[in-house]
């Protein structure tokens, strides 16, 4: 069971979303905005809501990369994995960022300042190796700028 | 003193709002009146933060400018690159969709109309829907989202479905590595993509449109918003569309993180809040589309293409091309390139001229070794075929594709198997999860290369018919064509996957 903080927070956000056609994704954009993930207890509120079972928004969340079941870290890099970020040295940013968060692909710091996620194509394809710090694009990415990403974000 | 300073994606990657920000406290130190305006992007990537200063001559270009140059700048002692308009870059393309990207300040309506914009508008308004519909057939406008189906064809189908309520559904996914077309044109002329929405509406009679864009873009997606606002406190959308009495209004959807979900009846099971597993087809979305109802799907280059086909007429737009590729193509020029952006010209130039000629060669300065065009699914095409002229049917020919039009150039250290392994990787996490070949295949395929690669030749054979059993299999192009980038690889770099070149002719 939601709490009533949770339950109340719920409330503004599904009366926020009345009207809309589809409105589940839209719905749990603001959840993961609100929350930063996707509480467990948030899904029989929409549900409910919605009229469709728990297993039905489950298998959305699911679906999707960006929704997450657990919080991140306090900030979230993300590093483009894809072809043309590849042709100017990607792979190379990806293995630095390993090693020097000591993290996998999803991983989260230990001190919980930074998750780090692939993301493929940001759509800075001409001034690549790109990234994503929380919603800040940054282009040509090299060792010296990654480490210093990095460290703004308190890894 | 005007200055513009663009606000595109690209430009503030590599450090646009420290210089639009230097730029304002410089000017207030020196008593400057500067009125700074945040542009889109004129395309030339390697140029950004490309500055410009208004002159009585025209504008006057300044890249890349770092913070450290904007004392110069301010004092006129930072050297320039001359009139923006008259760089070879700018010269050399004929610009039609992307005409104001990067002149015009994205968010001003004024602006926009005094380039042009809501010219088209209004002369559809002034036409019946059939009218309309045929017009974009004439023109011979392509999908550009990857297809190239023809556009008209697809309205017309629209048109003729009766329903009580339809919709104009703009596919801003843009997934595809190498391509930031729709990003470019949302982020540096939003107005043109909501003025191609209304027309679509008018022409098959659709009142409400979405723009499902990817979460990936939050600058194009703040971008957007703000233009939606604008367009309806205007009268540009709404129950009355500029006075014709005409309903039209549109909403902005964030995707997912979901490469599939850019597939068209993926993205409908999207919008309506589903899982984005792909549909079977027929149903049509043109006749059973979102919510079940008569939809346009289109590209944004697609819709956003609509209006400068009805402001200067189809037979300007079918003068332009090469075949039955009519028209003009952004072309999207990434990777390993010495000069990457946004290049807009009529289809038929030869692959080898856009690289070498307009891209410059690599920026590593090595040979180049492979161009993968259009996207994850497209093949990559080796020197051998550089002279294929930039069209569907050709690209077709040469086991290509042109896709949404992205270049990805790879110079002499790329390892093909890494980026054929690369490709069925993809395809293993992006897969919706539907057909077997595809969920299961490209895992079997990634274990299969790195087989090949641990020297084991007779796997070469298996990954060749994996590669078939995915073609034939698939439901969709994500599985069906991640075998194009493979086998190309495969093909023109045997040597890559430890074959020797004989073998594999
Ligand atoms: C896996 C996959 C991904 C696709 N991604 C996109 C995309 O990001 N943007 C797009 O416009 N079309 C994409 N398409 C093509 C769409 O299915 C569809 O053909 C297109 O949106 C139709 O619009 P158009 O006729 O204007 O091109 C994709 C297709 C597949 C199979
Ligand atoms: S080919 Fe792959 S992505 Fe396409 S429908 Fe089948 S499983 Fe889904
Ligand atoms: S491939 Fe990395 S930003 Fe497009």
């Amino acid at each position: 069971m939601a709490d009533t903080q949770t339950t109340q927070t719920m409330q503004h956000i599904l009366a926020r979303h009345k009207g809309q056609e589809g409105p589940l994704l839209p719905i749990l954009h603001s959840v993961q905005a609100e929350f930063g993930f996707i509480p467990g207890d948030v899904v029989q509120i929409i549900a409910d809501d919605l009229n469709i079972t728990r297993a039905e928004v489950h298998g959305v969340i699911t679906f999707y990369h960006d929704f997450r079941d657990a919080p991140a870290g306090k900030h979230i890099v993300k590093i483009c994995r894809a072809e043309a970020c590849q042709a100017v040295g990607g792979n190379a940013i990806s293995e630095r960022a390993f090693e020097k968060l000591g993290v996998g692909w999803h991983g989260t710091t230990t001190n919980g300042a930074v998750t780090l996620e692939p993301v493929y194509c940001l759509g800075l394809c001409a001034c690549g190796p790109a990234a994503m710090v929380d919603n800040k694009v940054v282009g040509r990415v090299d060792a010296d700028k990654l480490d210093r990403l990095l460290q703004e974000a308190g890894a | 003193m005007k200055i513009y300073v663009p606000l595109d994606s690209a430009a503030k990657a590599l450090g646009a709002c420290d210089v639009a920000a230097t730029i304002r406290s410089e000017a207030a130190t020196r008593g400057l009146d500067v009125e700074i305006i945040r542009n889109g992007t004129r395309g030339m990537i390697w140029l950004e933060p490309l500055v410009e200063v208004e002159t009585p001559e025209g504008r006057v270009g300044y890249g890349a400018v770092d913070v450290a140059d904007v004392p110069a700048l301010l004092d006129g002692k930072l050297a320039s690159l001359g009139l923006v308009d008259d760089l070879d870059w700018m010269k050399g393309q004929t610009r039609l969709t992307f005409q104001r990207c990067g002149v015009i300040d994205p968010l001003s309506l004024s602006d926009y109309e005094a380039h042009g914009g809501l010219a088209g508008l209004r002369r559809a308004i002034a036409m019946t829907a059939a009218e309309v519909v045929d017009e974009v057939t004439t023109s011979g406008l392509r999908g550009r989202g990857g297809a190239g189906f023809p556009t008209g064809i697809k309205w017309n189908t629209v048109l003729g479905a009766k329903a009580d309520q339809k919709y104009i559904v703009c596919n801003a996914d843009e997934g595809d590595s190498g391509t930031f077309a729709d990003r470019m044109i949302m982020e540096g002329d939003p107005f043109t993509l909501i003025e191609g929405m209304v027309i679509a509406g008018l022409a098959v009679e659709a009142t409400r449109g979405y723009v499902y864009l990817r979460s990936e873009y939050p600058d194009a997606i703040d971008v957007m918003e703000e233009a939606v606002r604008i367009a309806r406190a205007a009268g540009v959308l709404g129950a009355d569309v500029l006075g014709s009495g005409r309903a039209f209004d549109m909403e902005i959807r964030v995707g997912a993180g979901a490469y599939v979900c850019g597939e068209e009846t993926s993205l409908l099971n999207s919008l309506e809040g589903k899982r984005g597993v792909v549909r079977a087809k027929p149903p049509l979305p043109a006749l059973e589309g979102f919510l079940g109802k008569p939809t346009v799907v289109n590209n944004v280059i697609s819709l956003a293409t609509v209006p400068v086909i009805l402001e200067k007429g189809a037979q300007h737009y079918a003068e332009f091309g090469l075949g039955r590729s009519k028209g003009t193509i952004p072309i999207q020029i990434a990777g390993n390139v010495k000069f990457g952006g946004l290049y807009e010209t009529a289809f038929g130039m030869p692959l080898g001229d856009l690289v070498d000629k307009v891209a410059g060669g690599t920026l590593s300065g090595r040979p180049v070794k492979a161009v993968q065009v259009g996207g994850p699914l497209g093949a990559y095409m080796p020197r051998e075929k550089f002279d294929t002229p930039f069209g569907y049917e050709e690209f077709d020919g040469q086991g290509g594709l042109i896709g949404h039009a992205g270049l990805v150039v790879f110079d002499d250290s790329a390892d093909m198997r890494g980026m054929a392994r690369f490709a069925m990787e993809f395809c293993a996490v992006e897969s919706c999860g539907k057909c077997t070949p595809c969920r299961i295949g490209a895992v079997r395929g990634v274990e299969t290369i790195d087989r090949i690669g641990q020297g084991d030749g007779a796997a070469v054979a298996l990954l060749e018919d994996l590669c078939e059993t995915m073609k034939d299999g698939s439901l969709c192009a994500l599985g069906g064509f991640t075998p194009y980038p493979v086998l190309s690889a495969l093909r023109a770099f045997p040597e890559d996957f430890n074959m020797v070149r004989e073998a594999a002719e």
